[in-house]
């Protein structure tokens, strides 16, 4: 499919056309002092020419000297919000004239969104949400209705945030499948003090995506200007606020469960829980069941919960991960870890926010750089222990005497 | 479907099919009265609750009571004076299940700011009655305000400054039913997040008690783009000495930092042990 032009207009009919569709339009729009996806009437809710700048535990909004519709990063919160919603009633039910109960008919309809500016790392966020929700055994039919409709307008990160690490984990700047839409956004410089309109690159990803093409105007893209779409994308790989080192990290966590070194973000975890419930993969929840006053009805509902939560590892007799230590390592040893195992992909996928959102400022590519080094030192002392030295032909020390 | 009542036992089930309305008292200690207020204001649950409880002892609400024991206490209220904690034994006594709410009755309450004000850090009620009475020596009070569980065991505390009307409701529902209430202990920015505030620390700059405090208002505070007060006092495990660097970096001096732990639940463990330390190594 050849990559289309279109003007900044171009997103007033995109909204008109997925309305007309029937679509509940969620994107992104300036709350309360950042930038936070809700249900939008038209794309001048879009935050035009607002940027923030992002950092450890840190996040303002700011003006650009442009009119970009999406010169921005990620927010607060992720999509999973309207995909895996915070709080789920899950069934109702009336005791009944035996005194037993009776499911009573709760039948709720789903959403149908849009999503407008969904970014690379995101998009490979739902990707993996899919595998844990619909991949398994046991398909979580709420989300897979959710899912099913939801149509997706990608937009592509030309402007890498503070926070961000796509690059390293390979989800981004630019997406690769799982959108209906692309769109690359082009925005020049104003000049003279005037204010540039932004143009976009458009591709297509899905039937969905190509049965809307006709109502959106624009024309077929030049090759210099796909070629301008590319060089700025591969410019903005190499313009990340940070990077984590995934080779091999895996095991090296899988190796430093008693390493010292988690003591560091222990010290500055609150135990909050930010980073996991700002996290566009963390799915954990906990199923609550209650009864109302008069006993007669009542009701099992599921909502976010946190590997933070003492609930959440509580078994008879108290919980499993007491220590905030042990807690921080389980969170970044599933994310970066163990996640591949029980999914077949990292949980992470670099957007950035566990960094940005957490009150104390922890770090996750910073701590898990200091565990994976401590990690390789560790092995690199322990090889040159058990290597057979020149002279004598024997290892220095053998595996009785490592550990 | 199995029946859902006859897999609870009779014991853990007292109320659902005796067939009798249980009783339910409502009583008050050094407080100010708000606590009680959230069970009038519940307004459109009154009637069932009054549906399924008869209110025995309720003088917030009529000076018409009947004799315990009864089967429900909801206490109020800190213990002040000796004549309060005589008194709170003896409603231990004729209660079946006995519920404190509030701030006051789990922690002491604004008024245990009294157990620091001591030139030594401990308590000392003199100053504070000499700024606020024209008449302090006609006081006859304890040196202290504590918690109702200091002085008898207590089935279930709920924490709040003041209590949330939903989560009394849940209490009072799970007792009625013999079960557990759904009351979490984790940190407000659970829910803080679930209902899509944005963080007020990390945008805002504000400094925000949320990050120590259990969840159970709502995030009222941060959704107004203001930081918690902590009204519902500390979480299950919350890591004082972490926040308070985080309250410095953003500003808040030693003083703020002490100012912002000693309010309505100031008495409570991690709150009174980080001011405490504060207030032994400032400068």
């Amino acid at each position: 499919m050849a990559v289309r032009r279109l003007e900044a207009a171009a997103l007033d009919a995109l909204f008109g056309a997925l309305r007309r569709r029937g679509y509940t339009l969620v994107g992104p729009t300036l709350h309360d002092g950042a930038i936070v996806y809700d249900e939008l009437d038209g794309a001048d809710q879009l935050p035009i020419g607002w940027t923030e700048v992002q950092d450890a535990g840190h996040y303002r909004v700011v003006r650009r000297d442009d009119d970009a519709r999406f010169g921005y990063t990620v927010g607060p919160y992720a999509w999973k919000r309207y995909l895996h919603p915070p709080a789920l009633r899950l069934w109702r039910a009336e005791r009944d004239a035996e005194g037993g109960f009776e499911l009573l008919d709760d039948a709720h309809e789903v959403p149908r969104y849009a999503f407008v500016g969904v970014r690379p790392c995101d998009v490979a966020a739902i990707a993996i949400q899919d595998r844990v929700f619909m991949g398994g055994a046991h398909v979580d039919h709420d989300y897979q209705a959710r899912r099913a409709g939801a149509f997706i307008v990608a937009v592509n990160c030309t402007e890498p945030g503070g926070t961000c690490f796509c690059a390293s984990m390979d989800t981004g700047p630019k997406a690769r499948a799982g959108y209906d839409l692309l769109l690359t956004e082009i925005v020049e410089p104003g000049r003279n003090g005037q204010r540039a309109e932004p143009v976009y690159l458009l591709e297509v990803g899905s039937e969905r995506g190509e049965e809307l093409l006709s109502e959106l105007g624009g024309r077929p893209a030049r090759d210099d200007e796909v070629a301008e779409g590319e060089r700025r994308l591969a410019e903005a790989a190499d313009k990340m606020g940070r990077t984590l080192d995934t080779h091999g990290l895996a095991d090296a966590l899988r190796r430093s469960l008693d390493n010292s070194r988690w003591d560091e973000p222990a010290a500055r975890c609150l135990a909050c829980g930010n980073c996991t419930l700002a996290c566009p993969t963390c799915f954990c929840n906990t199923v609550e069941d209650t009864t109302d006053l008069t006993g007669a009805f009542a009701e099992r509902t599921r909502r976010w919960d946190s590997c933070f939560t003492h609930d959440l590892s509580y078994i008879h007799g108290g919980p499993v991960r007491v220590s905030l230590k042990s807690r921080y390592r389980q969170w970044a040893t599933h994310k970066l870890g163990t996640w591949m195992e029980q999914f077949g992909t990292s949980g992470c996928v670099g957007c950035g926010r566990c960094i940005t959102w957490c009150p104390a400022a922890i770090d996750l590519t910073e701590e898990v750089a200091a565990i994976a080094a401590s990690a390789q030192a560790r092995a690199t002392r322990r090889q040159a222990r058990v290597a057979p030295s020149p002279e004598t032909g024997k290892g220095v020390g053998d595996a009785a005497t490592t550990r | 479907m199995a029946p859902l009542v006859s897999a609870v036992s009779r014991t853990a089930d007292p109320f659902v099919r005796t067939g009798k309305r249980p009783t339910l008292a409502v009583w008050k200690f050094a407080s100010c009265d708000g606590c009680q207020l959230t069970l009038l204001d519940c307004e459109d649950e009154l009637l069932a609750v009054a549906g399924q409880v008869d209110v025995a002892y309720f003088l917030e609400a009529s000076s018409a009571t009947v004799e315990g024991p009864y089967d429900v206490s909801l206490v109020e209220g800190s213990i002040t004076t000796a004549h309060d904690a005589k008194r709170i034994r003896e409603i231990r006594e004729m209660s079946g299940k006995l519920v404190t709410i509030g701030a006051c009755a789990t922690a002491g309450g604004i008024q245990a700011l009294r157990n620091f004000a001591g030139p030594d850090g401990g308590p000392d009620v003199s100053a504070y009655a000499a700024a606020v009475y024209a008449h302090p020596e006609i006081l006859d009070t304890l040196p202290t305000s504590t918690p109702i569980s200091e002085h008898v065991f207590v089935d279930f505390e709920l924490r709040g400054c003041p209590i949330d009307k939903h989560q009394l409701l849940e209490v009072v529902s799970a007792t009625l039913a013999g079960r557990k209430p759904q009351i979490p202990n984790y940190s407000l920015c659970l829910e803080c997040k679930r209902s899509g505030a944005v963080c007020v620390m990390v945008a805002h700059g504000q400094p925000c008690l949320g990050p120590a405090t259990q969840a159970g208002c709502g995030a009222i505070c941060p959704n107004f783009s203001r930081g918690c007060y902590g009204c519902f006092g500390p979480h299950e495990g919350p890591n004082m000495p972490a926040l308070g660097d985080r309250f410095a970096e953003l500003g808040v001096d030693a003083d703020g930092w002490l100012r912002a732990l000693r309010t309505y639940n100031a008495y409570a463990g991690p709150f009174r042990k980080e001011a405490d330390h504060v207030e032994r190594t400032r400068s």
